[in-house]
């Protein structure tokens, strides 16, 4: 039978016909809502035609009829109650611990968020520095026995960062490369200086976008993976499975990360000159009838001895940064899916963003060492 | 009245490994019925099957009459609705606090003030013995037994009239665990409430189940618990019939040595 709740204009009776399932709530609900609001001096409450209760329903009539009394409103139930309410009398009967206090905001609690997040803030990058020299410490220890620094898994970690990555790093360094011959072709036409964007090409490469670009390529990809995949452990009670066998953390997923990212990044970057210098090369011929003999000529006078180690050096680097920048976020995740999606994000762009500053005092010390 | 629960033919495989061949049974309005079988054995497939989260690779489920293998999805969804689910390990959602996780399914279903869903949260959370102050906090930071009983009050949240519980009782103090089986036995005297349960739990299967089916093999043998007791198959004698099984099912004592 269809549910319905009626009340009196002067919310002095209340009657429930039919069953009353969860979903007859909606319709209940406002019912009550004005019962508490207008608080009656008497109630009479009508079921000798309801049917089935729910317990959830029951439950908001046993409550509202509980507040009503509480509130001096005499209550009377016409006809035999629902059944839930000889439970729910049990309930309540047994009395659970209070609610929580909610925390009181004053009018200058913006400022101790503040402090609270300042410090916060302070604390990461306080734990960041301490990992680092943990890592690299544990790295130190190892160094000695060829097995301690556990090969297989750097092996592994080698293949899926820099091995899995070359097509992706490849297309980028060439279509990248494409687009500023392009871009700078057009700006060296109007001077017949054309044949400068080789130089342009060269120099723009292999000192700068062929690492950056794979650094960043690399950040995404596997900046990501690591803080995922620690992460997930982490959440897994995995982390402290290893730390019960006597195992440590650092030993077992950090490091081969670390290494298998300082390994992969130079020979990415080297993919990535190569394809560089081939669009490049492809961009000229097309734009400007550029030969491929003219195109190495042109090559060999732009480059200078340290062009290419200006930029390779930078690799490992940017590998150590963003291996260090991934596990560390990924070993902080705890409790919930949130922190996890957070914190590898916060994984990505902390690593992309170091590596382009770490790239900037690289700019400037090469500048002083005129490299 | 159509079996509340009807599985028919039923084989799922993974690759080569056949985990169930051609399993069938129904369960009736306000039964308790109970599946156990071996680890591997397929129980959390089997419940996935008739869950209709898993679509067998043969065989039909039907629940309350309607053949969910049949349904597409949106008309799926809605069949799912109506009955409650708890989860091995619990499956709360780690980001909302225990409140936000009960008060889900009501806030998805309808629009109620935040003050009516409060008062149907502190109901649920009262029901299945869990203290108020509870309400606030966060999965991460509730005990093991208190996750179980977090994910029982949110299948409860819309009164189904159909639970499927997998493994209700694993990690629960011997209280908690007789207290859920009572809740268990209450909402099925009071509601007419069908329970569907995965369980090893020799306790709870001899104190709630009306009927319970055997998983091996890939088959199923249904029957009362006096039933599978009394059965030859090597494994249930192993199951049933070793120290523990002894010593939770006193009634086992007068077939000891059959």
């Amino acid at each position: 039978m269809n549910f319905q709740a009626t009340l009196s204009d002067a919310s002095d009776r209340l009657r429930l016909v039919g069953d009353c399932r969860m979903g007859d709530v909606t319709q209940l609900e406002p019912r009550l809502r004005a019962l508490r609001d207008a608080a009656p001096s008497a109630l009479a409450v009508d079921v000798t035609g309801a049917g089935a209760f729910d317990i959830g329903p029951a439950w908001l009539v046993h409550r509202a009829i509980a507040e009503l009394r509480a509130r001096g409103t005499r209550v009377t139930v016409e006809g035999s109650p629902p059944g839930p309410f000889a439970y729910l009398d049990g309930l309540v009967v047994q009395d659970v611990s209070t609610t929580s206090v909610p925390v009181e905001r004053g009018p200058l609690s913006w400022l101790v968020d503040l402090g609270q997040q300042l410090e916060t803030r302070a604390r990461t990058w306080y734990e960041a520095l301490i990992f680092g020299g943990r890592v690299i410490f544990t790295a130190g220890t190892r160094w000695a026995r060829l097995e301690g620094l556990r090969v297989p898994s750097v092996v592994r970690h080698v293949y899926e960062t820099g091995v899995r990555a070359i097509p992706v790093v490849a297309v980028i360094a060439f279509l990248i490369s494409v687009i500023a011959a392009y871009i700078g072709a057009q700006q060296l036409r109007p001077f017949g200086a054309e044949i400068y964007t080789v130089d342009l090409v060269a120099i723009g490469v292999l000192r700068e976008l062929g690492v950056l670009l794979t650094a960043i390529m690399v950040a995404g990809r596997s900046g990501s993976a690591y803080a995922a995949e620690l992460g997930v452990m982490k959440l897994n009670d995995e982390v402290d499975a290893l730390e019960s066998m006597g195992l440590n953390p650092l030993e077992v997923l950090v490091l081969p990360r670390v290494l298998g990212l300082v390994i992969a990044m130079p020979l990415l970057t080297v993919v990535a000159d190569a394809m560089g210098l081939a669009g490049g090369a492809m961009l000229t011929n097309y734009l400007f009838d550029l030969s491929w003999p003219q195109f190495v000529t042109r090559l060999n006078d732009a480059l200078a001895n340290t062009t290419f180690w200006a930029g390779l050096v930078k690799a490992p680097v940017f590998g150590l940064v963003i291996a260090l920048t991934g596990t560390l976020r990924g070993l902080q995740v705890r409790e919930s899916s949130r922190e996890l999606g957070r914190l590898t994000t916060v994984a990505v762009v902390q690593s992309i963003f170091l590596v382009i500053l770490v790239d900037a005092l690289f700019a400037v010390l090469f500048l002083e060492i005129d490299f | 009245m159509p079996p509340v629960v009807s599985a028919r033919g039923i084989v799922n495989r993974f690759g080569p490994q056949l985990v169930h061949d051609g399993v069938g049974f129904d369960v009736h309005a306000g039964e308790v019925f109970g599946i156990v079988g071996g680890s591997g054995s397929g129980k959390s497939v089997l419940l996935k099957t008739l869950l209709g989260l898993r679509r067998p690779d043969t065989g039909t489920v039907s629940l309350e009459g309607r053949e969910i293998t049949a349904m597409g999805d949106t008309e799926l969804r809605e069949v799912k609705r109506r009955y409650g689910v708890t989860f091995q390990q619990g499956a709360l959602f780690t980001s909302l606090t225990v409140a936000e996780n009960v008060a889900l399914p009501v806030v998805e279903a309808m629009n109620l003030p935040p003050a009516a869903v409060a008062s149907l949260v502190e109901l649920r959370l009262r029901m299945v013995g869990l203290p108020l102050d509870a309400a606030a906090k966060f999965p991460a930071q509730l005990s093991g037994g208190m996750v179980k009983r977090v994910a029982l009050a949110r299948a409860l949240a819309l009164d189904p009239k159909l639970l499927f519980l997998d493994e209700p009782t694993a990690g629960l103090d011997p209280i908690a665990a007789a207290a859920l089986d009572t809740l268990l036995l209450y909402l099925r005297e009071a509601l007419g409430l069908t329970v569907v349960m995965v369980t090893h739990d020799l306790d709870t299967l001899a104190r709630t189940c009306d009927r319970v089916a055997v998983l091996v093999d890939g088959k199923v043998i249904v029957d009362t618990l006096e039933g599978i007791v009394a059965n030859d198959h090597p494994w249930i004698r192993q199951y049933f019939h070793g120290a523990r099984g002894r010593a939770a099912l006193p009634q086992l004592e007068s077939h000891r040595g059959t």
